[in-house]
């Protein structure tokens, strides 16, 4: 084999995040989706805190599925609809219901954990939004907190399943 | 920060190609599907591959269907999310769904695969660690050294054989289809095994796994205990999956396996012999309590935990005998439910 075989190729790709297709040039399908986002598309919102699946603080929806953007490829996002902490806004700004019951409810300490448990909550109450509170701790068993102790979450969690009934009841 | 080493990668348009590929870059060359186990092994440098060749994108592999026997061929594609949120197979196979359920956390779940869960490495606390970890500590015979820190006299590498639907499958019975450009064959799940933590694979390193072939479950039940420290994201530190069979009361046939504590998981259905004959309701109800003591205790003889993972080795190989007590209940008590 001729070690020519073993240089990746550079290449110009779309990547669709947020709604927008977004162009990512001289790139290689190699690189992990989190750095991508990170490094390429400025998008910061999404922590890379132990880069090997074990945290949740680079939860991302693919194709309105969570997943962990630090185990995943480029090559695997192609083609698909990607939404980061800084797409559950509907303007882009401002913050969303379970954002501002985070902040209500104290439930944000050093704050690295946050925007992962943001997705991974948001993506619960849009699937269960009556969810149980032993559904909330299975949603969110693969986010680590390590200042918390999760009370905290859980109650946010529970303030915005209310602060999103009392919406649609005013409907 | 950990990071990506450089590679290129490849994405074959079919199984067929994947395999060609596979053959013409040899060992160059890993497979990669959902990404959850190779990727961070990659960032901690234990595993290296010049070239990925990716499944993940492969329809092909995502299929779901009954066999004429009346069991059910999955591909090896299909994410453990799926396999988890079935109600069918739940039903049929609650063992093996419940191992599913059991892996890591939700989001990786959505990703991970039940083909790359059979091929997940083998662990040990001296080798999941960074390369910087590994190389101040000393490497070791898995990875870039040439002993073994647990068992500095083995001749061969105890990591710890991890899948939680490794002994699922292989307790009812299932086989998978392998696939490579020499052509296909299929195998039981056991014979994907070798005792040996380095070379935990008896399939050679291009065969692609195809599907999984799980059996009819008519008259049988199964489930799956785990042993870890948490709840969620580790992995199994010590594991035990039964299937029973009963077409009424009585207990026909019974099958065990238990994982975590060895290189492989190990087979050791001989030991539920003494559960043939049994009726469900005995067993529950406490009468044959010394009986299912007998059964845990031969069926965790074989397990040789060592002190290479989380929680003391004894300990684990005392809840191997626990986890084939609760596994077989489990098993009987779905089978009584059944037949109600
Ligand atoms: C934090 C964390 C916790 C975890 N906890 C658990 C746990 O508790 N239990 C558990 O069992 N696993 C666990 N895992 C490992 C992993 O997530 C799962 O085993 C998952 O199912 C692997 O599937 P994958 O598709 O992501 O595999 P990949 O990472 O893509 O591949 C894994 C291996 O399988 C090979 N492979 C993949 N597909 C095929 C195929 N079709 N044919 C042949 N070879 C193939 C690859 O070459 C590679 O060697 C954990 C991982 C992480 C990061
Ligand atoms: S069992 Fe020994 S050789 Fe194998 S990974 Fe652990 S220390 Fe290394
Ligand atoms: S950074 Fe992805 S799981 Fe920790
Ligand atoms: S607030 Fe610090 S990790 Fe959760």
């Amino acid at each position: 084999m001729t070690n020519t075989t073993s240089v990746p190729e550079l290449l110009s790709y779309t990547l669709n995040v947020n709604g927008r297709d977004h162009q990512v040039s001289d790139a290689e399908l190699g690189e992990n989706l989190l750095f991508v986002l990170r490094e390429r598309l400025g998008l910061r919102g999404s922590k890379n805190a132990c880069e090997q699946g074990e945290c949740g603080s680079c939860s991302v929806l693919v194709d309105g599925r969570l997943e962990c953007s630090c185990t995943m490829l480029a090559a695997a996002a192609t083609g698909r609809q990607i939404v980061t902490v800084e797409g559950l806004t509907p303007s882009g700004d401002g913050l969303s219901e379970v954002q501002e019951a985070f902040v209500a409810e104290g439930a944000v300490q050093c704050g690295f954990c946050t925007p992962g448990l943001i997705v991974s909550v948001s993506d619960l109450l849009d699937r269960l939004p009556l969810a149980t509170e032993l559904e909330i701790r299975e949603a969110i068993s693969g986010n680590l907190c390590r200042c918390t102790g999760y009370g905290r979450i859980i109650a946010a969690v529970q303030a915005a399943q209310h602060a999103r009934s009392a919406r649609e009841a005013l409907r | 920060m950990l990071r990506l080493p450089r590679f290129r990668y490849l994405r074959p348009q079919s199984v067929a190609e994947a395999a060609d590929l596979m053959a013409e870059h040899g060992e160059q060359a890993m497979l990669v599907a959902g990404g959850t186990d190779l990727l961070p092994k990659m960032k901690r440098g234990q595993m290296e591959a010049e070239i990925l060749v990716g499944l993940g994108h492969l329809a092909e592999l995502r299929q779901l269907e009954r066999s004429d026997d009346g069991g059910l061929r999955i591909g090896a594609g299909v994410t453990l999310s799926q396999i988890v949120h079935d109600a069918a197979l739940a039903r049929l196979y609650p063992g093996y769904v419940r191992a599913a359920a059991l892996v890591s956390s939700p989001a990786l779940r959505n990703a991970g695969t039940i083909g790359g869960n059979l091929c997940v490495d083998t662990r040990c606390n001296f080798y999941d660690q960074s390369y910087e970890w590994r190389m101040a500590v000393g490497f070791c015979m898995k990875k870039d050294g040439d002993i073994c820190r647990v068992a500095p006299a083995s001749k061969r590498c105890r990591a710890i054989a991890s899948s939680d639907t490794a002994p699922a499958a292989m307790a009812l019975g299932a086989t998978v289809t392998l696939v490579s450009s020499a052509g296909r064959r299929e195998v039981p799940v056991s014979a994907l095994y070798e005792d040996d933590g380095q070379f935990y694979l008896a399939k050679a390193a291009d065969e692609i796994i195809e599907s999984i072939q799980l059996p009819a479950a008519t008259d049988w039940s199964s489930s799956y205990v785990k042993v870890r420290r948490r709840g969620s994201i580790d992995f199994p530190l010590a594991g035990v999956a039964v299937a029973l069979k009963a077409a009424g009361p009585v207990i026909e046939e019974g099958r065990i396996v238990i994982t975590a504590v060895a290189s492989r998981p190990l087979d050791v259905s001989e030991a539920a012999e003494p559960l043939v004959g049994c009726t469900l309701a005995s067993l529950l109800e406490g009468q044959r309590d010394e009986l299912l003591t007998g059964v845990a205790a031969s069926a965790a003889r074989p397990a040789k935990p060592l002190d290479n993972a989380d929680l003391h080795y004894v300990w684990r190989k005392q809840m191997t005998r626990r986890g084939v007590e609760q596994a077989v209940r489990e098993a009987a008590t779905a089978l009584l439910a059944r037949s109600a």
